[in-house]
C-alpha cells in the first residue's frame, strides 16, 4: 500500500468517519474524497476500503462508474461544457475550441502543469441559458466569447471560484407561464396539516381521487405506488425524491429546487404519512451540487419548524427526515432501481425487476421513488383535495404539466399547461417559428414533425418528463439523432450486451453516416440494431435509445439518405484518414502527404 | 395436476418459482445463455436466453415460468437475435479462435457454432486490454471478457474473496482485481478458486496445461453446447 500525505490522510479519516464508516455512504464519501486532491489517486481507494472493510476493488469499481468521479489526476480547474443539442445549436463546440486555444491545451486532455482539463459532459439541466458549462460543480450559463475570454483569463491568473464575477454564477428560472403549482403560494406545513388531519387512510384516498400520475415520464398512478409500499412488509420504509433530472432538455426539476423546495420537501413529507415512512432520501444529480447548501438550509429550517424529525406537527409516531444523497454524473442513475443501487452505495446497475422498489427496494426496504415534480403536486391534492386536483387535465392525464422549453424560440423557460395543451398552442406562447420538429420527452422522448403538432401534452397522446426542444427549418434533424446516440453510448451502464454494444454499434454508424461513407446497407443494420435494443435490453435506457433514430429515419429519412454515398456498400475504414497520425508526427500537412491529393496529382 | 407453458408448441411442465429457462432445460428444450450458471441466482446481462413471452421479449434466465404462457424460443426471429448478439460480443473485444488456447472448450466459440455466426457483420472494436501474467498460476486475459461476471460472483459469493470486480461503464467497462498494483499476483487469488475454474470464454487461464487437451478432443469438439448443456440437465 503506498502512503498517503499525512495531512491528506486526516481529511480522509475525517470524511469516514463522518460517515460512519458506513460502506452505503460509498459514493458520498468518494465525492467528498475527491475534494481532498481534486480526484482520486489509487492510495485513497485503498484506505477508503481499508476504512469501511470492503473490498477494494467494490470501491475502484464504483468509482470507475460515475463521470464526475476521476481516478486519472484532472486540472485544478475542471471545465466540462454541457453537450445538450440545444448546447450544440448554440455553438458550443466553437467555444470550447476557443477556450482551449486561449489555454494552450487539447479537449480531454489536462494541462502540462495541471492547472486546467477541459472538456464536454452530458446535458446539464441548462439549456434556457446555454451554452453552458460547468467549473468544479459550479454552473456557469448564456457563454459567448466575451465570457469564455474572461473565464480563460481567470483561470490562467488561478483566480480562485469564488472570486469570480457573481453574474457568472446567477442561474436564471426563467418561469414563463404560471398554473396551479407555480402560482401556489403556500406556507411551508399547510399542506401536511391537512393531510394528517385526514389519517393517513383519509389522505391516501384523496390522493387516489387525485388521478396524479407520476412526472417523471412513466406516468404509473401515484397512489398505487404510496398503497403497495404502505402494504409491504416491513417496517422500515423509505421515500426516494428522485432529482436525478438528466434526461437532455429538462430543467423543471432544477427550478422547483431552486424556488419551490419547500414544496418539494413537504411532497415528500405527506408520502412518508402515507405510506409510514421514516426515511427520506433527495437524489440529486451531480449536476445540480451547487443547490445542495439552499437545499439544506431549507431542510434546517423545516427541521426547526418542527416539520421534519420526531412526533412531525405533535402527531405522535410520525417520525421522518430527509437527507440529501448526491449523484456523480451517471444518467442511468435516473431509472429507479439503478438509482437505489447509486444510494446504497454501488455502481449504477439497474436491478432485475419484479421485485418492484415498492416491495424490496433501498436496503431491501419497502421503497417509493417519486419525481421532484409529483411529489411538488401532491400539496396541491392535500389542499385542494383530489376532486379539485383532477378537475384539471385530460380524462387519464389529470393536473398540470410542467414542460421546459429550449431550442428554436423567443423565449425558452418553464411553462405550467394543463394536460390536454395542444403543441401549437405551446409553440405559439413560447415563440417559435418555422419550427420543423420538437423533441419531446428528452433524448429517450420521440420527435414530432410539423404535421404532428396538433397533438397534445397527455398521457394518452404524446407522454413527457418534462422536455420540449424545437428545432426549426435550418437545422439537420440527422445531427440531432447522432447527438441523442452519442448521449446514450456515453450513458448506457454497460451491463446488458445490447445496450453496451448496441449503442456503440449505432454511435458508429451514425458517424459513418456523418463522415460521408453511409451506404444503404447501413440503414438496414441501423434498423437492425434499433429493434434489438428495443426488444432485449435489460432496462428502459437501452429501449429507449434508439427512438432518436427510429423518428427521424422515420420522418425526416431524407436527412439521412443525402449522405448516402452508395446504395450498396461503402466500407466505413478511411485510408486517408488513417494517416492522420503520420501526419502529426511528420509535421506535414501538405498535399503529398494526403491520399486523396496526391492521387489526383498523379493522374494529371 | 402440474402446472405448463407451451415452449415453441411444445407442453413444458413447471413448478411454482421455477424460471422459464430451468423449466425449459429439463424438459430437453435448449434455451442458450452465457451468464447464468446453475449455483448463481440469475444475473441477466448477456440477453442470449431472451424468448418472447405472451408477445414479449423476457430474459428467461430471470423470469418465473407462468401457466398457459405460449413462449417463442428457437424461432428464425429469436435465434437471429441470437446470432447477433454473439456478433456484438465477438467485435467487442479481441477474439481470435485459432491462436486461443480455450478454443473447443469456449463457450462463446461453441455459441458462435450453434447460432451459425458465419462473419463478424460489426465493425471490430479492437480494445486494449493488456494481460495480466503477474500471477504463477494463472493468466489473465482480458481480451476476451464477455462481463457475465461469473468470476465476480464466484469469487466474492463462493471464495468469500472479492477478488475481481467490473469498474469503467458503458463500452469502456472492465475486470479489474482487487489489488492497489492491478496485478493479480497482489492478490489473495489461488488456481483452486471457484473463480479461477468458471470462465465460459478463455479471460481466466491455468498455466502450463493450456493444450494437456488436443484440439479436436475438447468439449464442444465431442459434442455441441446444446446437446453438452441438455445431457447434464439444468439442475
Amino acid at each position: 500500500m503506498s502512503a498517503l500525505p499525512s495531512d491528506e490522510s486526516a481529511a480522509l479519516d475525517g470524511i469516514l468517519q463522518r460517515h460512519r464508516h458506513d460502506p452505503t455512504r460509498l459514493l458520498q464519501i468518494l465525492i467528498d474524497a475527491q475534494d481532498i486532491a481534486g480526484w482520486l489517486p489509487a492510495p485513497v481507494l485503498t484506505r477508503i476500503a481499508a476504512g469501511l472493510d470492503i473490498p477494494r476493488a467494490r470501491v475502484e469499481g464504483v468509482a470507475g462508474f460515475y463521470s464526475f468521479l476521476y481516478t486519472r489526476p484532472v486540472g485544478r480547474y475542471r471545465v466540462l461544457f454541457s453537450d445538450n443539442i440545444t448546447d450544440r445549436m448554440l455553438g458550443n463546440a466553437e467555444l470550447l475550441d476557443a477556450l482551449c486555444r486561449k489555454l494552450w491545451i487539447e479537449p480531454g486532455k489536462m494541462s502540462e502543469d495541471g492547472l486546467v482539463s477541459v472538456t464536454t459532459t452530458s446535458c446539464t439541466g441548462l439549456c434556457d441559458q446555454g451554452p453552458a458549462m460547468l467549473v468544479n460543480g459550479q454552473a456557469i450559463g448564456q457563454l459567448n466569447h466575451r465570457r469564455i475570454n474572461e473565464i480563460a483569463e481567470m483561470i490562467r491568473q488561478q483566480r480562485p471560484l469564488e472570486l469570480w464575477p457573481a453574474e457568472f454564477f446567477q442561474v436564471d428560472d426563467n418561469i414563463r407561464l404560471k398554473g396551479a403549482l407555480l402560482g401556489l403560494e403556500m406556507a411551508p406545513g399547510e399542506a401536511l396539516k391537512a393531510a394528517i388531519a385526514r389519517g393517513p387512510e383519509g389522505w391516501l384516498a384523496e390522493m387516489q381521487a387525485s388521478n396524479l400520475r407520476g412526472r417523471g415520464g412513466a406516468g404509473f398512478a401515484t397512489a398505487v405506488k404510496w398503497a403497495s409500499a404502505r402494504n409491504a412488509p416491513g417496517e422500515l420504509k423509505v421515500i426516494v425524491c428522485n432529482a436525478d433530472e438528466g434526461e437532455p432538455g429538462t430543467f423543471k426539476d432544477r427550478v422547483l429546487l431552486n424556488r419551490y423546495a419547500d414544496l418539494v420537501f413537504e411532497g415528500m413529507s405527506l408520502a412518508a404519512w402515507a405510506v409510514g415512512a421514516g426515511e427520506g432520501f433527495v437524489y440529486l444529480r451531480g449536476e445540480y451540487r451547487y443547490l445542495r447548501p439552499q437545499l439544506e438550509a431549507v431542510l434546517a429550517c423545516r427541521r426547526e419548524a418542527g416539520l421534519l424529525g420526531k412526533n412531525i406537527l405533535g402527531q405522535p409516531g410520525f417520525d421522518f427526515d430527509i437527507q440529501i444523497h448526491l449523484g456523480a454524473g451517471a444518467y442511468v442513475c435516473g431509472e429507479e432501481s439503478a438509482l437505489i443501487e447509486s444510494l446504497e452505495g454501488k455502481r449504477g446497475t439497474p436491478r432485475i425487476r419484479p421485485p418492484f422498489p415498492v416491495i424490496k427496494g433501498y436496503l431491501g426496504r419497502p421503497t417509493v421513488v417519486n419525481n421532484v415534480e409529483t411529489l411538488a403536486k401532491t400539496c396541491l391534492v392535500a389542499l385542494h383535495g383530489g376532486a379539485d386536483f383532477a378537475a384539471t387535465g385530460t380524462a387519464q392525464s389529470a393536473g398540470t404539466k410542467l414542460i421546459s422549453i429550449s431550442g428554436d424560440c423567443a423565449m425558452p423557460g418553464i411553462y405550467e399547461y394543463p394536460f390536454g395543451a395542444q403543441i401549437s398552442r405551446i409553440l405559439e406562447d413560447c415563440g417559435a417559428s418555422d419550427t420543423q420538429a420538437i423533441q419531446v420527452g428528452g433524448a429517450s422522448g420521440i420527435c414530432l414533425a410539423s404535421y404532428e403538432f396538433q397533438r397534445r401534452i397527455a398521457y394518452e397522446d404524446v407522454p413527457t418528463a418534462g422536455a420540449f426542444m424545437i428545432f426549426d427549418g435550418t437545422r439537420d434533424l440527422f445531427e440531432v439523432a447522432r447527438a441523442f446516440i452519442h448521449f446514450f453510448a456515453h450513458e448506457s451502464c454497460g451491463f446488458c450486451t445490447p445496450c453496451r454494444v448496441g449503442t456503440s454499434l449505432l454511435k458508429g454508424f451514425m458517424d459513418k453516416l456523418a463522415d460521408g461513407h453511409g451506404a444503404k446497407a447501413d440503414l438496414n443494420d441501423i434498423d437492425w440494431i434499433d429493434r434489438l435494443l428495443k426488444n432485449a435490453s435489460h432496462c428502459g435506457l437501452g429501449s429507449a435509445s434508439p427512438n432518436p433514430v427510429i423518428d427521424t429515419l422515420q420522418k425526416f429519412r431524407p436527412a439521412y439518405e443525402r449522405r448516402l454515398v452508395s446504395l450498396d456498400f461503402e466500407p466505413a475504414f478511411d485510408l486517408d484518414a488513417a494517416l492522420a497520425e503520420a501526419r502529426q508526427l511528420t509535421a506535414r500537412n501538405d498535399p503529398g502527404a494526403h491520399l486523396k491529393t496526391h492521387e489526383e496529382e498523379e493522374e494529371k | 395436476m402440474t402446472k405448463q407453458f407451451l415452449l415453441d408448441g411444445q407442453p413444458v411442465p413447471f413448478e411454482d418459482g421455477q424460471t422459464v429457462l430451468e423449466a425449459a432445460r429439463a424438459a430437453g428444450h435448449y434455451i442458450p445463455s452465457l451468464c447464468w450458471h446453475k449455483d448463481f441466482p440469475p444475473h441477466g446481462s448477456c440477453k442470449l436466453c431472451v424468448v418472447k413471452a405472451a408477445g414479449r421479449h423476457v430474459s428467461a434466465c430471470a423470469t418465473p415460468a407462468k401457466e398457459g404462457w405460449e413462449v417463442e424460443s428457437n424461432t428464425p426471429e429469436i435465434n437471429g437475435e441470437r446470432r447477433g448478439l454473439l456478433q456484438m460480443l465477438l467485435v467487442e473485444g479481441n477474439h481470435f479462435c485459432p491462436s486461443c488456447e480455450k478454443s473447443g472448450d469456449c463457450e462463446l466459440q461453441a455459441l458462435g457454432y450453434e447460432y451459425e455466426v458465419l462473419t463478424p457483420r460489426f465493425r471490430h472494436f479492437f480494445p486494449d486490454r493488456p494481460v495480466d501474467a503477474s500471477h504463477p498460476d494463472v493468466l489473465l486475459d482480458f481480451n476476451r471478457c464477455i462481463f457475465c461476471e461469473l468470476c465476480v460472483r464466484a469469487s466474492r459469493d463462493i471464495d468469500g474473496k472479492s477478488v475481481f470486480a467490473l469498474t469503467g461503464r458503458g463500452i469502456d467497462k472492465h475486470l479489474v482485481v482487487n489489488a492497489e498494483s492491478g496485478r493479480l499476483a497482489d492478490t489473495d487469488f489461488a488456481k483452486t478458486d471457484r473463480a479461477a475454474n468458471i470462465c465460459p470464454v478463455g479471460v481466466i487461464l491455468h498455466k502450463r496445461v493450456g493444450f494437456a487437451v488436443p484440439i479436436g478432443e475438447r468439449t464442444f469438439d465431442l459434442a455441441t453446447i446444446s446437446e453438452k448443456t441438455l445431457k447434464e440437465g439444468s439442475s
